[in-house]
């Protein structure tokens, strides 16, 4: 019988059924320092962990970019100390191996996951962390749980689930210069709204995502949740298989073949059907921007802040009202025009070698007009770009080179706007607060931020002749 | 876990749509323990807007409402990060059933495992409640998961659906966990089988 790529990982981890959910099995659970009212649970319950070595623990969310040769003793405040401390010891007393501060593959657990072989085709991979999506690039099934289900994947190794509906995303056509996978997933949430794939399992399909690298198809499955869908999928295939190998915990030699022979029956059947299609042209795509406080208020660079008083449904003008008030912005103010005060280029959505190439590139002889953050997404990642000598590009141009971890996608590290500054950002999210309280977030690509960077304002870098050689 | 079988209690709109996990409880509290109590956290800076004092335009904010254990929202309610945190300032405040006409999906499994109802009803449904909630003077709701309905202050009972794994969970104040472990010796088949077909993901 034909099945999608998303039934056929499912069909392979059903333990039992009862009534309408049916009890998963998880091949991998990822952990950070937020985990601890997980931990309490395992304690307070006097449960013992099943498989330690199928969890996997990073000290991401909580580390401080800065002083990072300190180790500990470069966190001043007492309250985030304990946070890494406290993964440290909760992982220590169960036997689970967490990438801490110190580690050669310290990182964001969705930048990590992929570049240790954590990650692999056909897998169930459950995170404490909505962004878990991310490792659906791969072919895995991946999603975010909270904390009383990373206690039951912990304590059991499975989580009850309903099996959800299935929608297939097609995009097709080539993209113009400067149009980046970001700007894809922008377009599509633009398209389909912040609610628009919840209770779906996505599959992304169409030769525009082929023709993706596999990290710039890790922000499409990154930013899925922002469109409410818990997971997206994309089918491996030749590049993913190159991506790889002779990471730490892929096969090698006959495991390797034997996997091969799994990993190549991945993909959706020619006559399998999915409950819903969408289907988006990339050709129409212009480098996106957010005006709002929530991932599907996007517009053009080329264009202007929407007017709420030409919106006929009257909630969603109170929202486009209460964001633009937020936001500080006016009605039919072009993009182009809004005045910025930093930015920052990092999060799990965008801060892995590629991105930090192609804001390279954009910063090359530059000087930043404006404060910039780099933070790159992993202990691997700052390796790799420093052994290219990135790192000097964005230090010449004056934008702080700095150490790995979520930063100020989430503000609780110490890294955060202030009231009322206005940053153009990499990462994800553009809710009220989310970077600092009163903080006002642009969600762009990372050739758009390293742009800003340079201009002060957002620039339509479709327009730059080098665009077309930036291979995104 | 406490069971949830019926419940007598004030019902507070929340006109809005797309109300996230940041707004529910800003990432910057996620460090407190539990203990100090979540319910100061819960809806933090939504309910200021800005300003050191409580927005009385803030539904929630207001004497009628103070004491509400349920919640009528706009669509998306809960969307947004996996933090817990978000559940536990609910349930911490004590609130026990949440309407709206979607939910984010992460946020309505973390309800589930913490004996909050979730439960979906649509756009019209939904405002037609809040008008009434904002209107009249008396706001309180029954709802029963038995009989799976919502009666309004009005009289009018509205059925609900109710999915019976959430229901059998309710009801009983399940513990998944002592649930799960049930099926100890299903995991354990399960997995033997799986690491002989698929060797090379736990070696």
């Amino acid at each position: 019988m034909s099945a999608t790529l998303f039934e056929k990982i499912w069909t392979n981890h059903v333990v039992t059924d009862r009534d309408d959910e049916s009890l998963i099995y998880v091949d991998r659970v990822l952990l950070q320092e937020n985990s601890f009212h997980a931990f309490d649970k395992i304690r307070r319950e006097q449960r013992s962990v099943r498989n330690p070595a199928q969890a996997f623990a990073f000290s991401d969310h909580y580390v401080p970019t800065r002083n990072r040769e300190l180790g500990l003793g470069g966190i001043t405040d007492p309250e985030i100390r304990n946070m890494v401390e406290l993964i440290a010891s909760d992982t220590d007393a169960y036997g689970i191996e967490l990438f801490g501060i110190g580690h050669d593959y310290q990182g964001i657990l969705h930048v990590v996951g992929p570049e240790y072989g954590i990650t692999q085709p056909g897998l169930v991979i459950a995170g404490a962390d909505s962004h878990t999506s991310t490792h659906g690039a791969l072919g895995a099934y991946a999603f975010g749980i909270g904390s009383s289900e990373v206690a039951h994947v912990l304590a059991t190794q499975t989580l009850w689930r309903s099996k959800p509906r299935t929608l297939q995303i097609t995009v097709t056509g080539e993209r113009q210069p400067g149009v980046s996978s970001k700007d894809l997933i922008l377009y599509l949430i633009r398209t389909i709204g912040s609610g628009g794939a919840v209770g779906y399992a996505v599959e992304y399909t169409g030769d525009t995502i082929e023709q993706l690298s596999i990290e710039a198809r890790m922000t499409v499955c990154n930013m899925s949740i922002e469109a409410g869908a818990r997971a997206g999928l994309i089918a491996p295939d030749e590049k993913t298989f190159d991506y790889m190998r002779g990471k730490p915990l892929i096969p090698t030699g006959s495991a390797w073949d034997q996997a091969m022979q799994h990993w190549q029956t991945l993909k959706t059947d020619d006559q399998a059907t999915f409950d819903r299609d969408v289907r988006i042209d990339a050709t129409a795509i212009v480098p996106q921007v957010t005006w709002g406080t929530n991932p599907e208020m996007v517009v053009d660079v080329t264009g202007t802040i929407p007017d709420p008083a030409k919106e006929n449904d009257l909630e969603r003008r109170a929202r486009m009202e209460r964001a633009l008030e937020y936001m500080g912005l006016q009605p039919d103010q072009s993009i182009q025009s809004i005045p910025l005060d930093r930015v920052f280029i990092g999060s799990c959505t965008n801060s892995r070698l590629e991105d930090l190439r192609i804001a390279a590139r954009v910063m090359d002889g530059q000087t930043c007009r404006l404060p910039t953050m780099i933070v790159p997404g992993s202990e691997q990642v700052k390796r790799a770009a420093e052994a290219e000598g990135l790192h000097q590009i964005f230090e010449n141009a004056g934008a702080e080179w700095l150490a790995p971890g979520c930063s100020m996608c989430v503000a609780i590290n110490g890294d955060k706007l202030g009231p009322g500054e206005r940053a153009a950002s990499t990462s994800n999210r553009n809710f009220e607060g989310r970077q600092g309280q009163g903080g006002r977030t642009h969600l762009v690509s990372p050739a758009m931020a390293a742009a800003a960077a340079i201009t002060g304002q957002f620039d339509n870098i479709s327009n730059y002749s080098e665009a077309r050689s930036w291979n995104l | 876990m406490e069971p949830l079988v019926t419940l007598k209690a004030t019902a507070a709109p929340l006109r809005l749509a797309n109300v996230n996990t940041d707004q529910l409880f800003p990432a910057r509290f996620i460090k407190k323990p539990r203990a100090v109590g979540y319910a100061q956290y819960l809806f933090h800076d939504i309910r200021r807007n800005g300003a050191s004092e409580l927005d009385q335009n803030f539904s929630l904010n207001q004497a009628r409402f103070s004491d509400a254990k349920v919640i009528v929202a706009g669509a998306n309610f809960g969307s947004g990060s996996s933090r817990e945190g978000a559940v536990y300032a609910l349930y911490d405040a004590g609130f026990r059933a949440l309407f709206a006409p979607s939910f984010g999906e992460i946020f309505a499994s973390n309800c589930l495992k913490n004996g909050i109802l979730t439960a979906k009803l649509d756009q019209p449904t939904i405002d037609a409640i809040q008008s009434l909630l904002l209107s009249s003077d008396d706001a309180s709701v029954i709802v029963d998961i038995n009989s799976e309905t919502l009666t309004l202050p009005s009289g009018e009972s509205i059925s609900l659906t109710l999915d019976p794994f959430q229901k059998h969970c309710l009801i009983n104040g399940l513990n998944e966990i002592d649930l799960s472990l049930e099926f100890h010796d299903a995991i354990s088949a399960f997995e033997a089988t799986y690491r002989q077909q698929y060797p090379w993901i736990s070696s």
